[in-house]
């Protein structure tokens, strides 16, 4: 149960849609701090634009709406500043891996000591639902009429393949797994991206045959595989079933680290 | 005891830096500035403080406001495209009241033009390149004595009135070498804390509000978002963006007098040159060649708030002669507030007007 006064309470109502999955990732964020034993005071929320970063305005702690895409360069700025503050950024999927690509990659690479935490919903949802680079071949969006016809990046693996020191990918349905990943990303030191896959019933539901949100959770759900049953599907040279996913812990390691507190 | 050394402009911008508390650098190679960032990157871990290159500029200014927020002094150096790169992010700092100081070392433009000649090509980008309304304050050093002096100023400046201060210098002045008197410390002016009770964006008497660094226990939201003055997003109430936007362009505006920094030379003089950067130099060759209490100059320190009543120190004046390394982009403010001619002497290419050009300009106008 997260302590209420984490909680900018005076700043609600909030702006989600009804059934968003933006407030189950605040909320298992949240949880992740609190077992931590963080203090307000020591923690900074750091976000781009988008609805997923809108997250740290319902947050009682200092916190920094910034840029769009920019969320990891002024994130890098606070942690090497004052390494001694805890740093979670909250970004979306455009936010992250379009217009903040090249930080996304470079902030990986550095390995600054901060947790970053993507609600990947597919889509662009606070300009209205427009295809982003995670958008998956054939997804209809305001700008893919016709199908998504681009090769959607794999946010998790890219961190992978970039540096960062833990990586995890979970979904809007795994809460305890994703409450547990994002702790596990805060004790690591360098850098944590953990990739929630999550609902946006608005703007991505609604085109492509997911109208309740019921059915977009359960579609998470069913195409979530482990990373283990996933090996081992490899192993047995057995095919990965059509729009599978890996979920899990995709790497835990200890390269060295920028701006980890003294 | 101060000492004194010879040495480059862009070296001295890092050491007055240096001298006013700098302890974070964020940047970008790009000549004719990256001497800023050699000497930061070899004399900041020394110092106690951070130097990072950072991905490219829009990282660097980005990185520089985070570090901002958390109380430090913080810069970033850059020329001319770099410049543009950071703009969406200084109309942020300017949004969210960051203190924090970008030098441009300028170079010929439009794009990469010509990266290792000097110009004045940035003035009104500096003043209106990032989109929406503000104010802001920008510096004009002439010498390498004043690249230490004004960028140590300038991060007064920008925790004074919180807003991102810029130091517009150039080729000329970044590269040459002179001597400079380097003072074993300079007064530092940090912004007012945060009162007890005040609201983290209420203006005050002033119009700046008091600063709450992250970690200090206020939870402030900071958003480039329209916002009240809690920081919490207000974006489609007119009221609370007229009240804000209104706040942050007044609390410069009103401080020109305050902000302003020139040099007057022969009040009484009929004919006036106008100048600020390095053209300043050519001018005060032209007055030791041939003194002539009928010619006048004034000389700006600070272009931006532009100081428009400092011409009128110059009751006779019959005609402004204004040099610069651009087209004409100083020149229209002049022009707006005086009511003689204000004649514009424009050079582009890389080179200082000479004297022989700037008598030409004087004997074709008075
Ligand atoms: C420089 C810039 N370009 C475009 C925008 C418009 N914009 C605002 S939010 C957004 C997309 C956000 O998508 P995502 O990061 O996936 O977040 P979501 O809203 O889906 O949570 C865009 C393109 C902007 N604010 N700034
Ligand atoms: S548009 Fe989508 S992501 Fe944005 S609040 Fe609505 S459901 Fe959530």
């Amino acid at each position: 149960m997260i302590a209420p006064d984490w909680f900018r309470d005076d700043r609600l109502p909030h702006i989600y849609c009804t059934g968003c999955g933006n407030g189950t990732v605040i909320n298992c964020t949240l949880a992740a701090v609190e077992e931590m034993g963080w203090k307000r005071n020591e923690t900074v929320f750091i976000s781009g634009i988008g609805c997923s970063s809108r997250a740290p305005g319902y947050i009682l702690t200092d916190s920094l709406h910034t840029t769009h895409g920019r969320a990891l360069a002024f994130a890098t700025g606070v942690k090497m500043a004052r390494p001694d503050l805890h740093v979670v950024v909250f970004t979306g999927d455009g936010d992250l891996a379009a217009i903040g690509g090249n930080h996304f990659i470079h902030a990986c690479r550095r390995n600054v000591d901060m947790t970053v935490v993507c609600m990947n919903n597919h889509i662009y949802g606070m300009t209205g639902g427009q295809g982003s680079p995670t958008t998956p071949p054939g997804a209809i969006s305001t700008t893919t009429p016709y199908g998504m016809s681009e090769p959607a990046f794999d946010l998790a693996e890219l961190a992978v393949a970039a540096g960062a020191n833990y990586v995890a990918r979970w979904t809007s349905y795994h809460v305890k797994e994703l409450t547990k990943a994002v702790a596990a990303g805060m004790q690591t030191p360098g850098l944590a991206f953990i990739e929630v896959r999550t609902q946006c019933p608005t703007n991505y539901g609604r085109h492509n045959k997911l109208r309740r949100v019921s059915e977009m959770i359960e579609h998470l759900r069913s195409h979530a595989m482990l990373v283990a049953k996933r090996d081992r599907l490899v192993a047995e040279g057995k095919p990965i079933p059509e729009g599978a996913f890996t979920v899990g812990e995709l790497v835990r390691r200890s390269r060295p680290a920028m701006g980890v507190r003294p | 005891m101060s000492r004194t050394e010879f040495m480059q402009g862009n070296a001295a911008c890092a050491e007055g830096a240096l001298a006013a508390g700098c302890r974070f650098f964020g940047g970008y190679p790009i000549t004719p500035s990256t001497e800023i960032a050699e000497a930061m990157a070899r004399k900041l871990p020394k110092a106690g403080g951070v130097f990072i290159s950072m991905e490219d500029e829009l990282a660097s200014i980005a990185a520089v406001i985070g570090a901002a927020w958390t109380g430090a002094r913080a810069m970033t150096a850059t020329s001319g495209p770099g410049f543009s790169l950071m703009m969406e992010n200084i109309g942020y700092a300017v949004m969210t009241e960051t203190p924090c100081v970008v030098v441009n070392i300028q170079r010929g433009g439009p794009s990469t033009g010509q990266p290792t000649r000097a110009a004045q090509g940035d003035m009104l980008q500096c003043r209106f390149g990032s989109h929406g309304d503000y104010s802001t304050i920008a510096l004009t050093p002439n010498s390498v004595q004043e690249m230490f002096d004004l960028t140590a100023k300038a991060f007064d400046l920008a925790d004074r009135y919180r807003v991102p201060t810029f130091v517009m210098s150039d080729e000329i002045v970044g590269h040459m070498r002179e001597r400079v008197t380097i003072p074993d410390a300079v007064e530092i002016e940090r912004p007012r804390p945060l009162a007890e009770g005040a609201l983290p964006f209420e203006g005050g008497d002033d119009g700046t509000p008091g600063f709450a660094p992250f970690g200090s226990g206020r939870s402030i939201h900071v958003t480039g978002l329209t916002h009240d003055e809690r920081g919490y997003p207000d974006t489609t109430d007119p009221e609370a963006h007229d009240r804000l936007v209104r706040r942050l362009v007044a609390k410069v505006e009103s401080a020109r007098r305050d902000i302003a920094d020139y040099e007057v030379v022969n009040p009484d003089a009929e004919t006036v040159f106008v100048t600020y950067g390095p053209p300043s130099r050519t001018v005060e060759q032209v007055m030791r060649d041939r003194p002539d209490d009928s010619i006048g100059h004034l000389r700006l320190r600070v272009v931006w708030p532009f100081p428009e009543f400092a011409l009128k120190i110059f009751p006779n004046a019959k005609v402004f002669l204004m040099p610069e390394l651009n087209m004409g982009q100083m020149v229209r403010e002049v022009q707006r507030h005086v009511d003689q001619p204000v004649v514009s002497i424009p050079k582009i290419g890389g080179e200082l007007h000479t004297p022989a050009e700037l008598v030409r300009a004087l004997e074709a106008h008075r």
